[in-house]
Formats: C-alpha cells, sequence, structure tokens
C-alpha cells in the first residue's frame, strides 16, 4: 500500500487515564474506501481510540496519522477532512431534525444549508418527520439523522462508534445499509462494535481490540484462516428469533 | 488557524441562533426569567408594597434595579443546564471533532445569556413603565445602566458555566442556581439595608448586589453615584475575571 491509499495509520499508541492504562501500543492501518471495524468488548479502549482518532483526545505516545495529517500535530486539518458520530445519537433534540441539518451546514460553511438538509432529509427517508422536534424522533430515526449531520459536507473519512447499539432489528439493518452504501461512494468508514455479526457483515478489515492491544487484525477470510480448517457437517438450521421476528414483521431494508 | 479565525463570529452565529432556540422554546424558562420577576415585582408593588416604608413615592421605582437583577440571576441556572446537556449529549464532541473555532461553541453559550437578558430586562423595564416608573435619567445614565447589567450577567454567567461543564448529574448541574437566587433576596433590593437586623444588615451591606443596586439607582434618579459605582464594577469584574480563568481551564482540561 503506498501512504496516499491509506486512511488511518496508527503505531505504537498508548493511552492512560491517570494510572490506569487504555491503551497500550496500538497498531493498524486503515485503507481509503474500506470499512474498518475495531471489535472488542466494552470498556477495552475503542472509544478511547475513536476519540483520539477524531482529535478530541491527546494520546499519551505513539503516532496518528489521519488522511495524511497527525492527529496531535495538525488538528485542524485532520478536522476539516473527518465526521464523527458517537456513541450516543448527538442530535439537538429542541432542534427539528432539518434544523439540525441546516446548523450543521451553516458550521461547513456550505453555500446552501437549506438545499444540503432537504437532499440528506430524502436521502435517509426523513422528509416527513423533518418539521418535528429531534426529542421525539424513535431510536432508528434519531441515529439516521444523527449519521446525515455527519454528512454534511461529504468528508472522506467517518467514524461511526458503536453505530447500532441500542437500535432494533430492524433500524439496525437500516444503519447497515447506509454504511454499505456510503463506502460504494468512496467514503472510508471507521466503525467500532462488540457485535461479531455487525463486524462479519460490514467490514473489509476487522481489528479485534482486547486489553489495550490489537491481538489479531486482518480481513475476514484470513482471520479465519488462523483457526482450523472448517470440518464439514451437518446441523439443522434452526432459524434464529432475529431472523422469526424479521419474517414476522416483514423488514423493510430499504430507506 | 487562518481560515478558521476568520469564520468565529460566523460560527458563533449559529450558535447564538441555535441555543436562542432553546430558550424561545422552553416555557420554562420564559416564566423563570421573565413572568416571575414581573409577577414578583406586582406582589411587591400592589401587594406588600403599601407597608415597605423606602421613603421613595413610588415604590416601583425603588424596587425595578432589584427585580432586573433577580431576573438575571434567575437566568444563569438554564445556561448551566443547557451547557450540561450539550456535554451529556456530546454535542460539544460533535462540535469539537468539526474544524470549527473551539470556544465557538462555549461563547456561543455565554452570548446567549447576554441577549436573552438583555430581551427579558426590556420586557420587565416595560411592564415597570405601565406600572407608573418614571425615571429623570439621560442616555449616558442609562447606557452605564446597561453596561452594569451586562458586566452583572457575565459575572453570574461565568459562574454557571462551570458546573455547566462539570457536573456529574443535572441537579448538580442546577444547583449553583440556589445561592445566586438568594443574594438578591438578602440585598437593598426590596427594603432598606437600615431596617435589618445587624448581623443580616452587614451581610447585606457588603455583598455585591446591594452595591449593583445601589448604583443602578443613583444613575436612576440623578442622586451621587460616589465610590458606590466603583465598588459595584469591581465585584462584577472580579467575579468576571476569576470565573472565566476557572471555566476556561475546565472547558480546556476537557480536551
Amino acid at each position: 500500500m503506498s501512504s496516499n491509499e491509506i486512511a488511518i495509520a496508527v503505531k505504537g499508541l498508548e493511552k492512560s487515564y491517570k494510572n490506569t492504562p487504555v491503551l497500550k501500543g496500538v497498531d493498524f492501518q486503515v485503507e481509503k474506501g474500506s470499512i474498518f471495524a475495531l471489535l472488542g468488548p466494552n470498556g477495552s479502549g475503542k472509544t478511547t481510540m475513536v476519540k483520539i482518532l477524531a482529535t478530541l483526545l491527546k494520546q499519551n505516545n505513539g503516532q496518528a496519522i489521519v488522511n495524511g495529517f497527525d492527529v496531535s500535530l495538525q488538528p485542524e486539518q485532520v478536522r476539516q477532512s473527518i465526521s464523527l458520530t458517537g456513541q450516543f445519537a448527538a442530535v439537538d433534540e429542541v432542534l427539528t431534525g432539518r434544523e439540525n441539518l441546516i446548523m450543521m451546514a451553516r458550521l461547513r460553511h456550505l453555500p446552501h444549508p437549506r438545499q444540503v438538509a432537504d437532499d440528506l432529509l430524502e436521502r435517509f427517508g426523513l422528509t416527513d418527520a423533518s418539521h418535528r422536534k429531534a426529542a421525539i424522533y424513535s431510536g432508528g430515526m434519531r441515529r439516521r439523522l444523527d449519521i446525515a449531520m455527519s454528512l454534511v459536507g461529504n468528508p472522506s473519512l467517518i467514524f461511526l462508534d458503536e453505530p447500532s447499539t441500542g437500535l432494533d432489528p430492524e433500524a439496525r439493518i437500516v444503519v447497515w445499509e447506509i454504511v454499505k452504501k456510503l463506502a460504494r461512494g468512496g467514503t472510508t468508514v471507521f466503525l467500532t462494535t462488540q457485535y461479531l455479526e455487525e463486524a462479519e457483515q460490514l467490514a473489509d478489515t476487522i481489528a479485534i481490540l482486547h486489553n489495550g492491544k490489537i491481538i489479531a487484525s486482518g480481513t475476514l477470510e484470513a482471520l479465519k484462516q488462523l483457526f482450523p480448517p472448517a470440518k464439514v457437517e451437518y446441523i439443522e438450521k434452526q432459524p434464529t428469533l432475529e431472523e422469526i421476528f424479521l419474517a414476522i414483521v416483514g423488514t423493510k431494508t430499504t430507506y | 488557524m487562518e481560515t478558521i479565525k476568520n469564520y468565529f463570529f460566523i460560527d458563533l452565529g449559529v450558535m447564538l441562533g441555535r441555543s436562542m432556540r432553546h430558550v424561545s422554546r422552553s416555557m420554562d424558562t420564559i416564566i423563570t426569567v421573565t413572568i416571575m420577576p414581573i409577577a414578583m415585582m406586582l406582589l411587591f408593588v400592589y401587594v406588600l408594597g403599601g407597608a415597605i416604608q423606602t421613603g421613595s413615592d413610588n415604590y416601583v421605582n425603588y424596587l425595578l434595579p432589584g427585580i432586573l437583577l433577580i431576573a438575571i440571576a434567575n437566568s444563569v441556572g438554564y445556561t448551566s443546564f443547557r451547557l450540561f446537556t450539550d456535554v451529556q449529549r456530546g454535542i460539544f464532541e460533535r462540535f469539537h471533532s468539526m474544524p470549527i473555532a473551539r470556544s465557538a461553541a462555549l461563547w456561543g453559550h455565554v452570548l446567549t445569556s447576554l441577549v436573552s437578558n438583555v430581551i427579558s430586562l426590556i420586557v420587565i423595564i416595560l411592564v415597570a413603565l405601565l406600572m407608573g416608573f418614571r425615571s429623570p435619567a439621560g442616555l449616558a445614565s442609562w447606557l452605564a445602566i446597561a453596561g452594569i447589567l451586562a458586566m452583572f450577567t457575565l459575572a453570574l454567567t461565568w459562574i454557571a458555566v462551570i458546573p455547566g461543564l462539570t457536573a456529574k448529574t443535572i441537579d448538580g448541574a442546577s444547583a449553583i442556581a440556589y445561592p445566586i437566587h438568594f443574594l438578591p433576596l438578602i440585598s437593598s433590593a426590596f427594603v432598606p439595608t437600615k431596617s435589618m437586623p445587624s448581623g443580616v444588615r452587614a451581610f447585606a451591606e457588603h455583598q455585591p448586589v446591594t452595591s449593583i443596586v445601589e448604583a443602578i439607582r443613583a444613575l436612576l434618579y440623578h442622586q451621587p453615584v460616589g465610590n458606590g459605582i466603583w465598588v459595584a464594577l469591581g465585584w462584577c469584574g472580579g467575579i468576571t475575571l476569576l470565573a472565566y480563568f476557572f471555566a476556561m481551564r475546565v472547558y480546556k482540561r476537557r480536551g
């Protein structure tokens, strides 16, 4: 990989809170235009990692380069090229969906904020709810608005910190579709998740964060080869409760 | 850096517009900040006023400066509340990961406090005029009064910023409002301090609100302002500087 094909390069990254080490020398690379999943249990340091890459926290040691800029030396340039969707949908509940998007377009200093807002509302199926306060949105709608807000100004790299936590299965599938479409459009997606299935469904590359270190990383195929070859067994496949649920409610996977 | 500096006032304008909507869409805020001080003014003038001896022929003339300070004191708890919500919901993190001037998010709240107080004080003064308030003060005196009120607002607002940024719970964030509410009550806002027992009187005469009330009164009714106005400005300026210093330290430490 040449350096201009790399969206994120992290080397020897360390971070402690007071005397508690959270990241103990993390290394990984994310290719431009790919979906990268940082997989790990709660408290493994995923959010800390995202915050450092999004210039919200400073690391103690090591280096992180985002879109060619060093996060600790050139944070302004990093912020120009990224967008963060935090763990809890950071929407302004007092404002309507449309007002939230217009606000973001103004803060990105785009020429036609209202047009930008209306296009995104349309794209995320929020046009009907656009004049309602975000406070009364459902969890799924709120997350869609949240992601739409991150896409204002078309950043080349988007961070999604646990994008489907707290969502029902239908809403989660909608979010997955959004992520896949983003990557198809050339956006690099960095997501954190604690769900193996989510990483498996979405990611081109997966890194597993455990006790402050990346213990395994690679494509799903590469990770599978770390384990003994699959044995062929015949097992009666029972539908999962999720599949039953989705079959009954008749999931809409379009958004 | 240059480009971001140039956008500071645009970003600040967006932040102001956003949190002014928070004020105007919150009935609770409007009641506490504007309607309650007016109700107090009506109560004191038309119910209790007949029994209060202040040495002025029209009690509303005596009372108005104190009512204005009460309105300001009532408002700053909402600044803590709005800030706290932004921090908790991750809205500040969203702003801070964007290419906008970092301090715009915080100054937006401070400016909102100033602008919303200007509006509510004008409404209160108009009601006082209907109730018979009259002042011989000229333009210069009114400008001086506006300056003192603005400084008082800034002082209390910067105090309120600190719990807004640091509180762990919503109750903690709003707790600052209570001691601030008390200051105007134990001052010469309603009655001259001469009528108070010595201990209370000593407190009332040496706390900031009394000197500010007296300075505004002197400016309104062409009385000699003397040293009192410098004491009032000293209090406002000193509190503002100290609170600003601590608030900025907390804000920067948050990243």
